[in-house]
């Protein structure tokens, strides 16, 4: 060591050289440290693959929720698309958060009581309420484009309805796979036409074909004539009913001529007054 | 600083819109401060995002005037700080006192993408590894004053700022805590030790020093 040194001069030269040390401390931070806080502030978004029974579909959030579900494809060609149309920058991750995918998983397996964040800003008020009122819909059940929007408030806007459910940027999570014409058939959907939802909705234990065979013969509901309760088709109090208790009704004004009730967990009367 | 001011101004009108330029801004020397304090990069990363993410919050509650009357430099420091003195008390639970691992860590300064790596000469990689083990240490208080006053590059004003401390206190801090490193850094190198020999506490160094 320098100890032979003059003690001012060294403690000098020392206290310099260290100053300099110290201002030489400072690095570069890893990229993930600006993008995470621009992330996490809902500038930015990350996105990660998942399965689900329509195949791998991309997922994109941050910090305020689920941004985008989309059908998995070419990485460069979503990234794209996700700029253009959602207007952020967004890079790949490893995977969803533990708590997210978990979520999702939960969701899609029919738990409606799996809380998971949405990120809906740049939407529309009228969207965020189509959006909202299709997640009560229970899995493997099925309602109206009408009945959302009788039960939304704004009974004549049907067709405003489809359109809405038809910009869902987050489908499976939002189901408006769930949401079928007011005729009973399957109708559109924006993950890949009428047979990626039929496929979804087997998965989620309906019988696509039956309940469009039944639909093509003019049945909108289904009654039973031991409590007089009638139901959408898809309801579960109406598929508890055995074959020898089930009454068909091509609409509500005839079950309602045959005495029977709006049943109270799929609320069928919000049609009525749509119609 | 101007820029900073500019930036606060621009802050004050639309959060969203400045925010991504305050992150280009401070990323780096957040994560420095908190690389600095804690010793352990994984931690630092968490630290310097979260401080980052919560300047966002706080802004996003705060009436224009106080964005645009907002010292950014001292400001994000003190939340670094703040931080970092959590996470430490959480990394102190985890760890029994004394015990290495952090004085490695801290001299494990990998590469990080950006950084003119090649251009740092050995010996100058050597004495930065060195020097950061060595200011874990120091105590906590006298570590923040040195860190942000000579790491940061801060003026004793804004490290009193940052710190909630008079500025004479800083002061005297600042000058303690070179006078250890000093200290450390003239000392033989320490032998290995086992993780069962404690370290002796950071308080204690000016008496070892005075004894040898």
């Amino acid at each position: 060591m320098t100890t032979t040194l003059p003690p001012s001069n060294d403690s000098l030269s020392l206290s310099l050289g260290l100053e300099a040390s110290l201002r030489d401390l400072r690095v570069a931070a890893p990229a993930s440290v600006g993008y995470g806080a621009l992330v996490e502030a809902g500038l930015a978004d990350r996105y990660a693959t998942i399965e689900t029974p329509l195949g791998l579909v991309f997922v994109a959030w941050n910090g305020r929720g689920v941004s985008w579900v989309t059908p998995a494809s070419d990485r460069g060609d979503f990234e794209l698309r996700f700029r253009v149309t959602v207007g952020r920058e967004v890079q790949a991750a490893d995977a969803l958060p533990d708590a997210l995918s978990g979520a999702i998983r939960r969701r899609l397996d029919g738990d409606r009581r799996a809380r998971i964040s949405l990120d809906l800003r740049g939407h529309t008020p009228f969207e965020i309420a189509v959006w909202t009122k299709a997640l009560e819909i229970p899995r493997g059940e099925v309602r109206p484009y009408g009945w959302i929007a009788a039960e939304i408030g704004k009974p004549k806007a049907v067709r405003a309805v489809g359109t809405a459910l038809a910009h869902n940027p987050v489908p499976l999570v939002v189901p408006c796979h769930r949401v079928v014409r007011s005729d009973g058939m399957i109708g559109q959907y924006s993950m890949g036409g009428p047979d990626a939802k039929r496929r979804i909705l087997a998965a989620e234990g309906l019988d696509t074909r039956a309940l469009e065979a039944e639909a093509a013969t003019g049945v909108r509901y289904t009654g039973s004539d031991t409590t007089h309760i009638v139901c959408h088709t898809t309801c579960r109090d109406a598929r508890r009913v055995t074959a020898r208790h089930r009454v068909t009704f091509p609409s509500l004004a005839a079950a309602a001529n045959a005495g029977y009730r709006p049943c109270r967990h799929c609320r069928p009367v919000s049609l009525a007054r749509a119609a | 600083m101007d820029t900073d001011v500019a930036l606060a101004n621009r802050l004050a009108r639309d959060v969203d819109a400045a925010f991504p330029d305050l992150v280009a801004d401070h990323q780096d020397r957040l994560y420095s401060i908190a690389l600095r304090l804690l010793g352990d990069r994984r931690d630092a990363e968490e630290v310097a995002q979260d401080a980052l993410v919560r300047a966002f919050r706080a802004m996003h509650g705060y009436p224009r005037e106080r964005i645009s009357a907002l010292r950014l430099r001292p400001w994000l420091a003190s939340i670094t700080v703040n931080l970092a003195r959590n996470r430490r008390r959480r990394v102190d639970d985890r760890q029994p006192p004394g015990s290495l691992e952090p004085m490695l860590e801290a001299g494990y300064d990998p590469p990080t993408a950006g950084t003119a790596l090649p251009a740092v000469s050995a010996d100058r990689r050597e004495t930065q590894r060195e020097l950061a083990s060595l200011l874990l240490r120091l105590t906590p208080a006298v570590r923040s004053a040195i860190v942000l006053r000579h790491v940061d590059g801060l003026s004793l004003a804004e490290t009193a700022e940052a710190l909630g401390r008079p500025e004479g206190t800083i002061k005297a801090q600042v000058h303690r805590g070179l006078r250890e490193l000093r200290g450390l850094l003239e000392a033989p190198p320490e032998p290995i030790r086992s993780t069962h020999a404690p370290m002796p506490p950071a308080r204690l160094l000016p008496t070892l020093e005075a004894v040898r």
